[in-house]
């Protein structure tokens, strides 16, 4: 347990200027690489006690909450409940007023910038999938490969072998193999979604975000998309928002429900269905 | 394992484009002097030093709007600037030609006409160096390269976009155009640069010296295509056309827009600056007109009309819309700048991807035609052909 801690974090950037200084620190961003997560306590992320308020309106409330490695995690809520807060709070879009939020035993994501965090593995697919319509699903892919993303990386690059059998193993992981040459722009709002979800695999992430994943999906697109998300459980670490009670219950996970910016009841989806402040704050009020 | 790059630049542009290369380097080192050279003048086959020298100057307008079309086509950046480069790449290189002169301008001094005129005494010192030919091609390149890379830092890292990008690089064409009219500027003010008589020690009004302009303009041109055509087929054309369509997301995964763009577009400027100095000595004359803010607007229309993102198309753009206005200014200039705002009307109404687009849709459509014959025209497949 001693030996493991790693002895520099990666320092906040002393240039961010506010408005856009997110992406103004590129010289670091795409060379910090974080060696080996450290998961001795087989918890991936810590949230404790976040509070973040905007005018005084508080968004998350005192929020602790914790992510065993490899687990899948549903999150649920009624809307201004925070869960896309907690979200930004995760991937360092949005600065908690107060608490921690810890990625592994060490990566303190209060102080690690948007790309920072991104790059230390913890990817995020937004609700509305933007994925490049110009171009074919295979060139997304290579597209959002973790790889040097420099200028000078990027005009000679070529696929190594290993790139290549990483691109078709996602491509048929997210069942898109058949439409590696499609363009985007093409393909049908379920597949997009899939797309998307690929995209962000093939950074190889640790934690995966997903905001609302199966919305606007046909039912058959919801189930395989339940299938992917189980099958992905264990290899990477899920935390899933998302309103379709079905699609939660097939995922079968953990069900953590958020109310008013802290949680409200955590168990499997039958004992928080059963438990009687959640039904007031469903039905009630 | 890894392909070595002069492979993946062989395997970047297909067999038939080639194919149009060889023989368009065919005509132009072989043709084009031997009808301007060997065959005499009267011959069906002459060409006229004013033909060749008209050509060569279209050829030089082709190298600008490919520079145009890698960043307007690829990157999605519309710039009303252009000439602004080109103009910078023909001053550098006039600086040249305005040395070679050397004594025999009208006052048979060691300075350029316009400096005894001025009654200055000695060079500027940014004429330093002027004299030597290397020098002036480092110029050439490094002039426009320079300006582009510090103007684009400054309006990529504010993440200055679309129309107002544009605004502005018309504004700093404007503005350079204005420094330049001035005569203290040190550039021959109104006149700008002309009366050139040599360009290292050869007759600059030879028909030799023509058709060695000429071949190297179709020479540049040939190379920017190869060259555009591997970095729009290398992962950076693709990180830049993700660019142009979805910004936030490319930053999402992970690139860092500012720098690519700033790449492209520098080296666009100095592809414009290379043909600004090859234009200069085949038209005889650089004055600060060439940075009209029309002449930039003129350089998009170029690329509008080819047809934007194809590299040909900004080729075939520049070669229609320059005949068109060489035709026009001869015949009835007045009604030039008409057209011209006519074309793009027309263009961006009905040919939104351009001649090229056009072609390609008519080709798909004959191709359709071709494969399914003899059926019955459905409704359906009516509305469908007619939509299409």
């Amino acid at each position: 347990m001693t030996a493991t801690l790693t002895p520099e974090r990666p320092a906040a950037p002393e240039d961010d200027h506010g408005s856009g200084g997110l992406w103004e620190s590129e010289a670091t961003t795409s060379r910090v690489r974080v060696e080996g997560l450290d998961l001795t306590h087989k918890v991936i992320l810590y949230l404790e006690e976040i509070t973040v308020s905007f005018d005084g309106f508080k968004a998350l409330n005192n929020l602790s909450l914790t992510i065993d490695a490899g687990e899948l995690r549903c999150i649920i809520g009624p809307n201004g409940a925070g869960k896309t807060t907690m979200m930004d709070v995760i991937t360092g879009k949005t600065r908690p007023d107060s608490g921690t939020a810890f990625f592994g035993q060490t990566l303190d994501l209060t102080r690690m910038t948007e790309p920072q965090i991104a790059d230390a593995g913890i990817g995020r697919k937004f609700q509305k999938p933007t994925v490049f319509e110009n171009h074919t699903v295979f060139e997304n892919f290579e597209l959002a490969m973790k790889a040097d993303k420099r200028v000078r990386h990027s005009l000679f690059a070529e696929l190594s072998g290993e790139e290549l059998d990483h691109i078709a193993s996602v491509l048929i992981q997210v069942r898109l193999d058949r439409y590696a040459n499609r363009q985007a722009g093409l393909l049908s709002h379920g597949q997009k979604q899939w797309l998307e979800i690929g995209m962000l695999l093939m950074q190889k992430p640790q934690l995966l975000l997903l905001d609302e994943p199966v919305a606007g999906m046909t039912d058959e697109e919801t189930e395989r998309t339940a299938e992917l998300f189980v099958s992905l459980a264990g290899k990477h670490s899920l935390v899933v928002v998302e309103h379709d009670m079905k699609f939660v219950e097939a995922l079968g996970g953990k069900v953590t429900v958020l109310c008013d910016g802290s949680v409200l009841a955590e168990g499997s989806l039958a004992s928080v269905q059963a438990d009687p402040r959640v039904i007031e704050v469903y039905l009630g009020r | 394992m890894r392909t070595p790059l002069t492979l993946r630049l062989l395997q970047s542009t297909p067999r038939s484009g080639w194919l149009a290369l060889a023989i368009f380097a065919a005509v132009a080192w072989i043709g084009v002097p031997l009808a301007h050279l060997v065959v005499p003048e009267g011959h069906p086959l002459y060409l006229s030093a004013y033909t060749v020298s008209l050509v060569g100057k279209i050829l030089c307008y082709m190298v600008v709007a490919v520079a145009m079309d890698l960043i307007w086509g690829y990157a999605g950046i519309l710039s009303l600037g252009h000439g602004l480069f080109f103009a910078l790449g023909g001053y550098a290189f006039g600086m040249y030609l305005m040395r070679q002169i050397g004594r025999d301008g009208s006052y048979g001094a060691d300075l350029p006409d316009f400096m005894v005129f001025l009654d200055w005494k000695e060079l500027p010192w940014y004429w330093l160096g002027s004299d030597s030919f290397l020098w002036a091609i480092f110029l050439t390149m490094a002039l426009p390269g320079v300006v582009a890379f510090i103007f684009g830092y400054f309006a990529f890292r504010s993440r200055i976009k679309g129309v107002y990008f544009s605004i502005i690089t018309q504004a700093l064409t404007y503005a350079a155009m204005l420094l330049f009219f001035r005569n203290e500027t040190g550039f021959g003010g109104n006149n700008g640069f002309t009366d050139f008589k040599r360009i290292l020690g050869f007759d600059i009004t030879s028909g030799a010296t023509r058709v060695v302009l000429f071949a190297l303009s179709a020479t540049l041109l040939m190379l920017c295509l190869i060259l555009g055509r591997y970095l729009i087929r290398s992962r950076f054309g693709r990180v830049l056309a993700s660019i142009r369509d979805a910004e936030s997301r490319v930053m999402f995964i992970g690139y860092n827009p500012l720098h690519y763009k700033l790449f492209i577009w520098t080296l666009s400027a100095i592809l414009c600056g290379l043909a600004g100095a090859l234009y200069v000595p085949q038209v005889g004359i650089i004055n600060p007109s060439e940075m009209s803010p029309a002449n930039s607007i003129e350089i998009a229309v170029w690329v509008a009309v080819g047809g934007r993102g194809t590299l040909i198309g900004a080729v075939i753009g520049a070669g229609i819309v320059s005949l068109a206005k060489s035709f026009f200014t001869v015949t009835v200039p007045e009604y030039w700048p008409f057209f011209l705002g006519g074309i793009f009307i027309v263009v961006t109404l009905y040919l939104p991807n351009g001649v090229v687009g056009l072609w390609r849709r008519l080709w798909a459509q004959r191709k359709a035609t071709d494969a399914a014959p003899a059926e019955d025209p459905t409704p359906a497949a009516a509305i469908k052909g007619a939509t299409a």
